[in-house]
């Protein structure tokens, strides 16, 4: 009797996973697999006028099928689609790299504070996230217009001989629509992403290794880099992904920061649907950045699938 | 003057905020000792211990390794490894590169650290495990490893911290006689933290037991056991009946101490002064059972058994005195069938010789 009530209690509570599971699966599938589908049937679409055609057409009692790939050849054709994906590739990675190189002192000293104080850290981590992002963005432009707070200092301090010299910016005392505010931009928006999973990681370590480690003849700068930084390697690409995914599709931050010479792909797309019209064109540019960021998620998602069967 | 011993701990003291958990401490120890401190939790062994290995820095005092203060050095730079409690395995690292840790940090050449881990796991039975991680072992596995990395820079000194804590019993029982064997194979001095009393009395020559900070009494496992020096170590190492009574006559070969229940007659005299205050400590498995009175007037109880606990090599009786005091006494069960066994509510005498009991005046 009870293995009876039992099972069926086991039952219930897998079904109850099912659905607990399938749900935000069937919302993803709706709102994400299912429109992605209509703009990759865009993108190999031919344009009538001002409706698409459709794919299938019945003609003299045969089903035709007409795919138009001429936007993708396009795409490789004209060397401004080429480039403006690799400069969206670099902006997102050296927004990484910067969030990283600031984020993990950071979360690290967070995740060695005194354990009362983390509660209280962690809160200042997202507090920027009380605000609106657009208008966080805005701030900015505020801040490094000709005459702003971080413009003044920047040209006080002589700074922006620095960034000139880099070729982040393109004129003294100009910082505005530049590589430089982008790129700052961008670091500032994405930091918290990063410096949460890295904090998760840092704080769960166990102490003792790095005794143990010094034990046995490591210094700390050794200690670190063969035991803290290993152990940690999951947060750094958790944290990574979280902040190059969306940086390389970013649209609003190179609008409102962004200047002439610095392409990203999300400005092109907004190009091509808004000021063009190429539905067409700007289905299959979508198709191919949504593709070059499903590259990095799929190599991310195997490294967890192996750190997993590895059982860390 | 003979030259100084291996390892001298003088006067240590540690300091957090105002509490002494190590309290003036001196110690020495002799090169190739197994030595145990005993104690229980909280009674500072393991802030000893750390302030050996370099994790805590003493208040005051020296650490001395064979003429070298230790106190300024970083655990880095100190001659001796630790196996941690539960291991601190790096589980990011194999069990070679675990091994090779501390090797690789000296910059020994790698022909010579290669030689160095194999014949390390080796001497932990664990040649096939190489290339595990340490989360794929089983714990006395993970203990081999743990052993292996803390000897594979051959230190002049190995550090314990409960090496077994983390096994259940049976293997633990087990590994103590394997663990001293490779420690005694190497010929390393070790220092280990136990509150394990029957780890540290198999496997220590000598034992420290420790409480509040200080060392109450340093000996050979047999002598704390047999000689306790205090009530506390009477009473922590092993079980003890202690009961307390009035010093009636002290001769050189012999002396009577009072006690509520029964007269005791000690085979040696103490150098103390009549109608002082001292204890008497009796270890239950030097009492000695019977139905009927014994010859002696001295030595000897009677009391009702209330209770008796059967673990199978010997059997517990705990008698009820009629001053309402209890004794513990053990019975080895040398014979199958014993159909004289004692049952509760049985009225009986318990006996002891006169070499049995130890005087304690503290």
């Amino acid at each position: 009797m009870t293995a009876s009530t039992s099972s069926s209690w086991v039952r219930g509570l897998v079904r109850g996973r099912t659905a607990v599971i399938a749900l935000p699966f069937l919302f993803l599938l709706l709102f994400f697999a299912l429109p992605f589908l209509i703009v990759g049937k865009i993108s190999v679409s031919e344009m009538d006028g001002l409706a698409f055609k459709d794919l299938f057409t019945v003609v003299d009692g045969t089903v035709q099928l007409s795919v138009k790939f001429s936007n993708y050849v396009f795409l490789t054709q004209d060397p401004l689609y080429f480039k403006t994906y690799l400069s969206s590739l670099q902006y997102a990675a050296i927004t990484t790299a910067l969030c990283l190189f600031i984020g993990y002192p950071f979360a690290y000293f967070m995740a060695r504070a005194r354990s009362s104080m983390q509660p209280a850290l962690l809160m200042l981590v997202m507090l920027p996230f009380w605000t609106s992002f657009l208008l966080r963005v805005y701030a900015w432009r505020g801040l490094l217009t000709e005459d702003g707070w971080v413009s003044d200092a920047v040209i006080g301090l002589g700074l922006d001989h620095v960034l000139l010299a880099f070729g982040w910016i393109s004129s003294e005392g100009m910082l505005m629509h530049t590589p430089f505010s982008l790129v700052l931009g961008m670091t500032y928006t994405y930091l918290p992403f990063m410096v949460l999973p890295l904090y998760s990681q840092l704080a769960k370590m166990d102490l003792r290794l790095l005794e143990a480690a010094a034990d046995l003849g490591a210094t700390p700068w050794v200690a670190f880099w063969k035991v803290t930084v290993p152990l940690s390697k999951a947060g750094i690409v958790a944290g990574s992904m979280l902040v190059f995914i969306p940086c390389v599709g970013e649209y609003v931050i190179p609008e409102l920061l962004g200047g002439p010479e610095t392409l990203m792909i999300g400005r092109v797309l907004w190009d091509e649907f808004f000021a063009n019209n190429d539905w067409p064109m700007a289905s299959s540019v979508a198709v191919v950045m949504v593709l070059l960021i499903i590259v990095p998620l799929a190599i991310f998602s195997k490294y967890q699938a192996e750190a997993t069967e590895r059982g860390r | 003057m003979s030259t100084p011993a291996f390892l001298q701990i003088q006067n240590v003291v540690k300091d957090f905020n105002g509490t002494k958990a190590v309290n003036n401490v001196s110690l020495d120890i002799a090169q190739g000792e197994i030595f145990a401190l005993l104690g229980s939790s909280g009674c500072g062994k393991s802030t000893l211990l750390r302030m050996l290995a370099g994790f805590e820095t003493p208040t005051s005092g020296r650490i001395v390794l064979e003429g070298q203060d230790l106190v300024a050095l970083p655990p880095y730079q100190r001659p001796m490894n630790m196996m941690f409690q539960s291991y601190a395995l790096f589980p990011h690292l194999s069990v070679w590169d675990n091994v090779a840790f501390g090797l690789k940090r000296e910059g020994l050449p790698k022909a010579q650290t290669s030689d160095r881990v194999e014949a390390m796991l080796k001497l932990v039975q664990l040649s096939q495990f190489g290339q595990r991680k340490p989360h794929q072992l089983s714990g006395g596995q993970q203990q081999r490893v743990a052993l292996a990395r803390s000897l594979a820079k051959q230190p002049r000194l190995l550090l314990l911290d409960e090496p077994l804590g983390a096994l259940d019993k049976k293997l633990r029982e087990q590994t103590q006689i394997e663990l001293v064997n490779i420690i005694h194979s190497v010929g390393v001095t070790c220092v280990m933290v136990t509150h394990d009393q029957e780890e540290a009395m198999t496997m220590a020559s000598r034992v420290a037991v420790m409480s509040e900070g200080r060392f109450l009494q340093v000996g050979a496992p047999g002598d704390v056991y047999e000689t306790p020096a205090t009530r506390f170590v009477a009473d922590f190492i092993g079980s003890a009946n202690l009961m307390d009574g009035t010093l009636l006559v002290d001769e050189a070969d012999h002396c009577v101490i009072a006690c509520a229940d029964c007269q005791h007659h000690v085979g040696h005299g103490i150098t103390g002064t009549q109608g002082m205050t001292v204890a008497v400590a009796l270890r239950p498995e030097k009492i000695s059972l019977s139905l009927d009175k014994p010859a002696s007037d001295f030595n000897a109880v009677h009391g009702t058994v209330q209770e008796l606990s059967y673990f199978g090599s010997f059997t517990l009786y705990h008698l009820q005195l009629a001053s309402g005091a209890k004794l513990k006494v053990s019975q080895a069960n040398t014979h199958r069938h014993r159909d004289a066994a004692l049952q509760r509510g049985d009225v009986v005498w318990a006996f002891w010789d006169d070499t049995a009991q130890v005087v304690l005046t503290q």
